[in-house]
């Protein structure tokens, strides 16, 4: 309704991208990206030359866990957005619709991998064991960080959009170095190497029109650094489509920077696993980077203060939740018989324990002290902090008996 | 003690610190086989190979953000930016990125990377080449800021940054990298505070305080000044963030008046904050107002009026014949 002046083609849904495919061929010359896809929206898996050799590899109990994280991350995400709804948190940023994207490429790293987030992945969060209730204090207000990323490798979210990759490439740059440190040595013949490792760094359709992108590639390509892009195009970078950011599949990016691209059904847990695993592989092993394009939707606004309504239709967001990342794994493992109605019970159940725990964590989590600001803007001593710590101590030591006052006349 | 150009004197100050930290490396553009278009990294990449001597694609951002990336992962990265006025598309890795990653993380991540930026005019170049933008990053909490004047310092400082856990940019004035001087390379000289002043002339009738390109012309104006019986102590603050108001403060008790001068533009600059710092810490000892003398609130002009610009000797006699009518 309240976005009929803008071009039909918008609120296509599906059409814009068919539309878009289109153009592309015609511009490329040859067909446009594929997209890998193993569990379609049916429930039912289909098979892919490369990947489909890494989908047998997941069993029973993988595809229960990847069922188990996504449903704890959506209703994790269900409770933040109550949260900020109740003023316990000054914003938040859903992730609904993104959970395959975020799961399955998570679930596909490994402990030595460097992860850097933009500042949605919350379902990635999950995989490296960062404590969820952490991970609200930035959005509390109490925190720029929440979570110390040498415990986790998991970087802190970035919100400057893009600025994280070059950071990704660079580290992994100091991996490479690493390893040349080690052969060196002789490390790696005696076997006591570390596992080799490979960064991955999160983005969006948004933000691949940063130029940061652009440079970071630039600089993996050239020192063939073992780095992943994964880059979640959710089609939406707040108001303006993906239309308006590429002409052509994100993933054929990769071409121009001469490294592989695929693009991948993010709503799709078991191909972002298998693509990502292949992806990550590929980097470890020393064949340089890889981009990865995960199709999504992100069903919900791009934060709380963000009103949809003013920029697409419903009738679009209703074409993608009948793809549900989560529905369609429920319906492949009732199909095959991997989960029944008390484990998917049992799911609920936990997802309701883990709000509990997110809600009694936020309710009390500390209140910061700006000392702590002072403490931290330098590492070494620092003659102006000092001074300006002192005269903050100085000033504040004189509201010290109103504040008795007060206490007193209460 | 050796004799050397603060060029060869940064030179040595780098082959000094990847000889001695094998996590130390040089990454920006042309700074390879070239030795950087001021030869301050010549004949490095082949004393420690390519991994340590980085020629790296043509971009700021990702010079400085690859840079981030690799601190993170425990590397202590040096980084040329080729010219003062090719710093800003690394402006924001800088300033929201680099200065903020310690305080962001509660103290749980260190990214002790160095930026080394040639800045400064008086050599006739071209658009962008010859700019001052120090006050930009002074603004900015969370980096250090140093910049040497002569090679003893050029050669200590650049490895004094390299040891210091925060973030530092060193601005090196472009156009006295060929000027020599003492080098003692055996003096204890990491241990020294990069951080701190140095009166480089004594004097008891007025303080000049001046950084980078323009202690020399500090140096000189006090030397004039000398001949019509005026004392000037000549300040050489060495470190533009954090500013060693100590020092400032002690001259300025002793002498009653202050003038300070920068190439960058007065307005919004280094010397307005050092002006009403001392305002607050001495206005008993201030025998007049401090006097300001850089650059005009202009775009750098083109080189064939620069002179009209920089602030010379005589600009700074004229600061003291002001100064003297209060």
């Amino acid at each position: 309704m309240g976005a009929t002046h803008l071009p039909s083609t918008e609120f296509d849904g599906t059409g814009l991208d068919d539309q878009l495919e289109a153009e592309a061929e015609a511009a490329l010359g040859e067909p446009a990206a594929e997209m890998v896809q193993l569990l379609g929206p049916d429930g039912t898996l289909g098979t892919d030359s490369v990947f489909s050799e890494y989908a047998q590899r997941l069993d029973a109990e993988k595809l229960r866990g990847f069922y188990a994280d996504m449903a704890a991350i959506r209703r994790f995400d269900q409770e933040a957005t109550a949260l900020q709804r109740q003023g316990q948190l000054a914003l938040w940023v859903p992730l609904t619709g993104q959970e395959a994207a975020q799961i399955g490429s998570g679930r596909a790293s490994q402990p030595q991998d460097y992860i850097f987030p933009t500042y949605r992945e919350h379902g990635v969060a999950l995989t490296r064991n960062v404590d969820l209730a952490e991970l609200l204090r930035q959005f509390r207000g109490i925190s720029n960080g929440g979570w110390n990323p040498k415990d986790t490798n998991f970087h802190l979210y970035t919100l400057v959009l893009a600025a994280q990759t070059p950071h990704a490439v660079g580290y992994a740059m100091g991996i490479q170095r690493d390893q040349r440190l080690a052969e060196a040595n002789g490390l790696a013949e005696s076997g006591t190497a570390e596992p080799k490792a490979a960064v991955m760094v999160y983005f969006g359709d948004g933000a691949s029109s940063e130029g940061d992108v652009h440079e970071s590639m630039v600089f993996a390509s050239s020192y063939n650094a073992p780095v992943v892009f994964f880059c979640q195009n959710n089609h939406w970078a707040i108001s303006v489509p993906t239309a308006v950011q590429t002409r052509i599949p994100l993933s054929n990016r990769a071409k121009g920077y001469g490294f592989p691209g695929i693009r991948v059904d993010g709503n799709d847990v078991i191909a972002v696993h298998a693509v990502t695993e292949w992806a990550l592989e590929h980097a470890r092993q020393g064949n340089g980077p890889v981009l990865i394009e995960a199709f999504t939707y992100r069903v919900g606004a791009h934060t709380t203060a963000d009103d949809p309504t003013k920029y697409r239709e419903s009738s679009e967001e209703a074409l993608w939740r009948a793809k549900d990342p989560l529905e369609r794994l429920e319906k492949y493992l009732r199909s095959e018989g991997m989960a029944d109605d008390a484990f998917f019970e049992q799911v609920t159940a936990d997802g309701n324990e883990l709000a509990a725990y997110i809600r009694k964590s936020t309710y009390e989590s500390d209140a910061p002290d700006i000392r702590t600001a002072f403490a931290n803007t330098y590492v070494e001593a620092h003659p102006l902090v000092a001074e300006e710590l002192a005269w903050f101590e100085d000033y504040s030591a004189g509201f010290a008996g109103e504040d008795a006052a007060e206490g007193a006349g209460n | 003690m050796t004799t050397m150009t603060i060029a060869k004197a940064i030179n040595e100050g780098l082959r000094a610190t990847l000889s001695n930290n094998p996590k130390s490396l040089l990454m920006g553009e042309d700074i390879g086989p070239l030795g950087g278009v001021y030869r301050v990294t010549d004949g490095l990449i082949a004393e420690f190979g390519a991994d340590r001597v980085v020629d790296t694609p043509l971009a700021e951002s990702g010079i400085v953000g690859t840079a981030i990336g690799l601190a993170l992962r425990g590397y202590l990265p040096v980084c040329e930016i080729q010219f003062d006025g090719f710093v800003f598309p690394g402006f924001n890795q800088i300033t929201t990125q680099l200065a903020k990653m310690h305080s962001r993380s509660s103290g749980n991540l260190t990214v002790p990377v160095v930026i080394r930026i040639p800045y400064g005019g008086g050599i006739g170049s071209i658009e962008h080449h010859s700019e001052s933008p120090e006050a930009l990053f002074a603004h900015t909490a969370g980096l250090r800021i140093i910049t040497p004047s002569n090679p003893h310092d050029a050669y200590w400082m650049i490895q004094q940054a390299v040891a210091c856990q925060d973030p530092v940019i060193v601005f090196e004035p472009k156009r006295r990298y060929w000027l020599k001087g003492e080098v003692d390379t055996g003096a204890a000289g990491l241990a020294e505070d990069p951080f701190k002043a140095h009166v480089v002339r004594g004097g008891t009738d007025a303080t000049v305080v001046v950084y980078g390109p323009l202690v020399p012309v500090a140096l000189a104006a006090a030397n004039a000044a000398e001949e019509d019986g005026r004392s000037v102590e000549v300040v050489d603050l060495r470190s533009i963030s954090p500013i060693d108001f100590d020092t400032i403060e002690a001259s300025v008790k002793k002498t009653g008046r202050l003038i300070v001068a920068h190439e960058a533009p007065t307005f919004g600059g280094i010397g307005g904050e050092i002006a009403a710092r001392i305002s607050e810490r001495a206005f008993h000892s201030l025998e007049a107002p401090v006097i300001r003398v850089g650059g005009f609130h202009m775009p750098y002009p083109v080189a064939k009026v620069e002179e009209d610009y920089l602030p010379d000797i005589d600009r700074i006699l004229e600061a003291l014949d002001r100064t003297f009518t209060y």
